[in-house]
């Protein structure tokens, strides 16, 4: 089996897996990083949400063999101790009901935050839609956002 | 109105004290048993040992206390809420308190479940009655070491003061409170000196969710576990003929192939290669009876409606006299499809069977039950089997089921090593337990302007409405009033899903009445409020909901919504709805964005009693209205051939954060018993949304899911 090398939140793993595994099996299997989360495995729930290269992505249907090299962030990696200005405005808000969907919900907020410091409601809107929250604490998460901007912005 | 449950138990049947070797006092109480309505006391107490337990608390000589809280935690916040009715009579700060899910002991108890919106009602008065009876032992530990009357010290946040002013930490006098009997009498706060009860606390598992600790069942490891991904008829109707597993076994990391019934796992070490493998899998199926398709589900249940076969639930009166003496008959159906579940965290669990134990581990509405089908399947003693519960991505009904929990005890037993199954979305879709397709006929006698009869059909699949939905509003408005169920039995598995019944149910008698004020020409509110008139002071026992607290949250969300005041081109819709002991009503504020319907907006008025933790109760509030929304307009399932046509979100549509309406909750200010949130605020939502869509455009819905049958309906009235 082909080993691979990835660097996920600033260090460096070698991987030995199939090339066809999506990067999400290989963090909750391979690495029991298990924050992140499996929904759907198609793309469209938004549960396994990483950063590539600073980017929102899905990692299932991530092939381990495409990210060598490429910083890969995962929501352990976002901060150590959840003080990151997401994290604190999730928590400020206590957005979480059954809490599944809310690591890549973080992960999608934290990638576009960095790319757009100041979103009006319906930029927050469109950018978290690729986000399924079953208990549809989606109030919540709009308001978590706009919180979040203002921390880090 | 059946009034709030009180439940009448021996204290001293269910609690217990003992000093920890390590220091600190354990007070162990059963929780299931205390919670229950009916509770007596067990077991025989002389005989009981903290095995009978399945609730701790555990007060440290630093005076932290630590609740270990074993109630299923799906989402609804019972994590938090629970422990904070025991914290409250404890008189602790809440920021001293630790809470940790219990590992449970089904050998002793019955009944542990979440479910039916029940834990905060069944709970409150046992939960506080056991966090005053540790609060009097402490002080009366306090009051021997002072030499003084236990009636002359008082409590604040862990601390107990004496008359001149001398403070004693609770954790100073755990060692002695552990020793003394478990007092018979105390006394509960008054709610007006609530400290904890009424203000808003987080989450208690807030850190590790927004840093993606294992918490859920999903993320349960052992070291010597396999995952399993089974391959289960694609069809309900189809057996198992053959499989040919030489391709699944070829690839690399694949251990094991094993079939069980109809269904075959396929084990490896890690979940990609156990789903490979499951694709790889060759398998043939047969059928022995005809598959199922939607459009024949729609005709056999028309035909029901239109049929003889009832058993009828519920008749005051005299319907058919009522009818036949009309000025005019008025007569509606209603429709939904199937539904399924779609916990975000697809169903999952551990079994690892030995020849001494069978452990479960997992996400679990029901522990107990699966502990005993368990044993049943196996072949085993109650008493080998043990199921400890993760937290659960969701549940909206479908882990009351322990399909799943079966399947692993089963493979694992096979199979000789600890299994976990994981099902994939398409698995979860297609597996499912659903909400049955149902169809509602009502219908309405007029006289002289006033509605004198009411005949409500049901023709469902496989399961009528439980026996109480008959006795909700308009129950003992209408003089000459019916309830008929008649039943459909399908091979397609169906359960409970979020506010059973009554999530549709609602959706066609709220729009059933506001368009009976429309053809009768009174006011959409007055109708409701008149209706609700005539119940007040009804002496009939089985009437559920109360008239007052109905017209309460009506005339609340009359107010709060601005009724009858939008501003232009803002198009509102009204729904009010008893159920799980909950009064609400609700007003939709819809939109016309090129000439689509857009939900902004949703007022939602609440009569849940004392609000306990009102941070995590608008949270319920808000997802439930949205739930509601979601399913009401874009919720649809359909069978071809015995198959669910969709098995994953790529069609399968649930809402998204673009399409939610912003929901605003009012609370009616209430000194009385609590009642539950998970469920209540979902089902009045489908009626309050289909009656502003009629004002915005003129077109009456009867069937769910919206968005599909907007267009295919003309506009009438």
């Amino acid at each position: 089996m082909p080993v691979y090398n990835l660097k996920i939140n600033g260090e460096s793993h070698a991987i030995e897996a199939d090339q066809d595994t999506p990067l999400l099996w290989v963090l909750r299997d391979h690495l029991d990083m298990v924050g992140t989360k499996f929904g759907c495995g198609i793309g469209q729930c938004g549960a396994c949400t990483i950063h590539v290269d600073g980017s929102a992505t899905r990692s299932c249907l991530l092939q381990v063999s495409a990210v060598e090299d490429m910083e890969i962030t995962t929501i352990e990696g976002i901060s150590e101790d959840a003080s990151h200005p997401v994290q604190q405005a999730w928590k400020e808000v206590d957005v979480p009901q059954c809490g599944y969907c809310q690591a890549g919900q973080i992960m999608s907020a934290t990638a576009f935050l960095n790319q757009n410091a100041n979103p009006s409601k319906s930029e927050i809107r469109d950018a978290m839609s690729g986000n399924i929250c079953r208990c549809a604490s989606y109030n919540r998460i709009e308001k978590a956002v706009e919180i979040a901007a203002g921390k880090m912005s | 109105m059946k009034n709030i449950v009180s439940p009448s138990f021996s204290r001293r049947s269910f609690i217990r004290t003992s000093a920890l070797a390590g220091g600190g006092m354990l007070i162990g109480f059963n929780l299931f048993q205390a919670c229950k309505p009916e509770a007596a006391p067990p077991v025989d107490i002389a005989k009981l040992n903290f095995n009978d337990f399945n609730a701790f608390i555990k007060i440290a000589d630093n005076g932290m206390v630590t609740i270990f809280s074993p109630n299923p935690e799906i989402g609804q916040g019972v994590k938090t809420s629970m422990p904070m009715l025991i914290a409250e009579e404890l008189d602790i700060a809440w920021e001293n308190v630790h809470v940790v899910q219990g590992a449970l002991d089904t050998e002793n108890f019955t009944r542990q479940v979440a479910g039916g919106s029940q834990s905060i009602r069944h709970g409150w008065e046992p939960l506080r009655q056991t966090g005053a009876t540790a609060r009097q032992m402490l002080v009366n530990a306090a009051a021997a070491k002072w030499g003084v009357d236990a009636s002359e010290c008082t409590t604040s946040n862990g601390v107990i003061t004496n008359v001149k002013g001398e403070k004693l930490g609770y954790g100073d006098v755990v060692k002695e409170a552990a020793a003394l009997k478990v007092p018979e009498n105390v006394t509960l706060k008054d709610p007006k000196d609530f400290k904890i009860i009424g203000t808003d606390a987080s989450n208690v598992d807030i850190d590790k969710i927004i840093t993606g600790k294992p918490l859920f069942g999903l993320d349960y490891k052992e070291d010597a576990m396999l995952i399993a991904s089974v391959l289960r008829p694609p069809a309900f109707g189809k057996k198992l003929e053959s499989v040919d597993d030489t391709a699944a076994k070829a690839i690399t990391g694949v251990q094991d192939v094993i079939k069980f019934g109809d269904k075959v796992a396929v084990l490896a070490k890690d979940t990609w290669t156990a789903m490979k493998g499951k694709k790889a899998l060759n398998a043939s199926w047969t059928s022995d009876s005809k598959l199922e398709n939607t459009e024949e589900h729609d005709k056999i249940l028309t035909d029901l409606l239109n049929g003889k076969e009832f058993k009828t639930l519920r008749a005051d009166g005299d319907v058919k006299k009522a009818f036949s003496a009309a000025d005019q008959v008025i007569e509606r159906t209603y429709e939904s499809p199937f539904l399924p579940h779609n916990c975000l965290e697809p169903m999952n669990f551990f079994a690892d069977v030995t020849a001494e134990k069978v452990r479960l581990v997992g996400p679990i509405q029901t522990p107990a039950r699966t502990a005993s089908r368990v044993a049943e399947l196996l072949e085993r003693d109650l008493k080998d089997i043990s199921v400890e519960m993760t937290r659960m991505g969701g549940g909206f009904g479908r882990r009351l089921y322990g399909d799943f929990a079966l399947e692993a005890a089963e493979i694992s037993n096979l199979a000789k090593k600890p299994v976990k199954v994981v099902y994939s979305r398409e698995d979860d879709m297609s597996a499912g337990i659903y909400r049955p397709a149902i169809k509602y006929k009502i219908s309405a006698s007029i006289k002289d302007g006033q509605i004198t009869g009411y005949h409500l059909k049901e023709a469902s699949v496989n399961s009528n409405m439980y026996g109480l939905i008959p006795n909700f509003f308009p129950a003992g408005a209408i003089e000459n009033y019916q309830v008929d169920a008649a039943v459909f039995d399908s091979k397609i598995t169906t359960g409970a899903w979020r506010a059973p019944y009554t999530n549709f149910l609602s959706f066609a008698e709220q729009s059933f009445f506001d368009e009976l004020a429309e053809i009768l020409e009174i006011d959409r509110i007055k109708l409701r409020l008149d209706l609700l008139q005539k119940v007040k002071g009804t002496t009939d026992e089985r009437i559920q909901y109360s008239p007052e607290r109905l017209e309460g949250v009506i005339k609340m969300a009359v107010e709060k919504s601005g009724w009858g005041n939008a501003k232009e081109g803002v198009y509102q819709g009204f729904s009010a709805y008893y159920c799980h002991n909950t009064h609400v009503a609700e007003v939709a504020d819809v939109v016309l964005e090129n000439d689509i319907p857009v939900v902004k907006k949703v007022t939602c008025v609440v009569d849940c009693g004392i609000v306990v933790n009102p941070l995590g109760a608008k949270n319920q509030i808000e997802g439930g209205v949205i739930d509601g929304v979601g399913h009401a307009m874009y919720g649809d399932f359909s069978f071809k051939d015995g198959e669910p046509v969709d098995k994953n979100f790529n069609t399968y549509r649930l809402i998204r954060i673009n399409e939610t309406p912003v929901v605003e909750t009012h609370f009616i200010e209430s000194d009385v018993a609590p009642t539950g949130l998970g469920e209540p605020t979902l089902p009045p939502a489908g009626a309050a949304v289909a009656n502003a869509i009629k004002a915005a455009k003129g077109i009456r819905l009867y069937k769910q899911p919206f968005i599909k049958h907007m267009k295919a309906q003309a506009p009438i009235g």
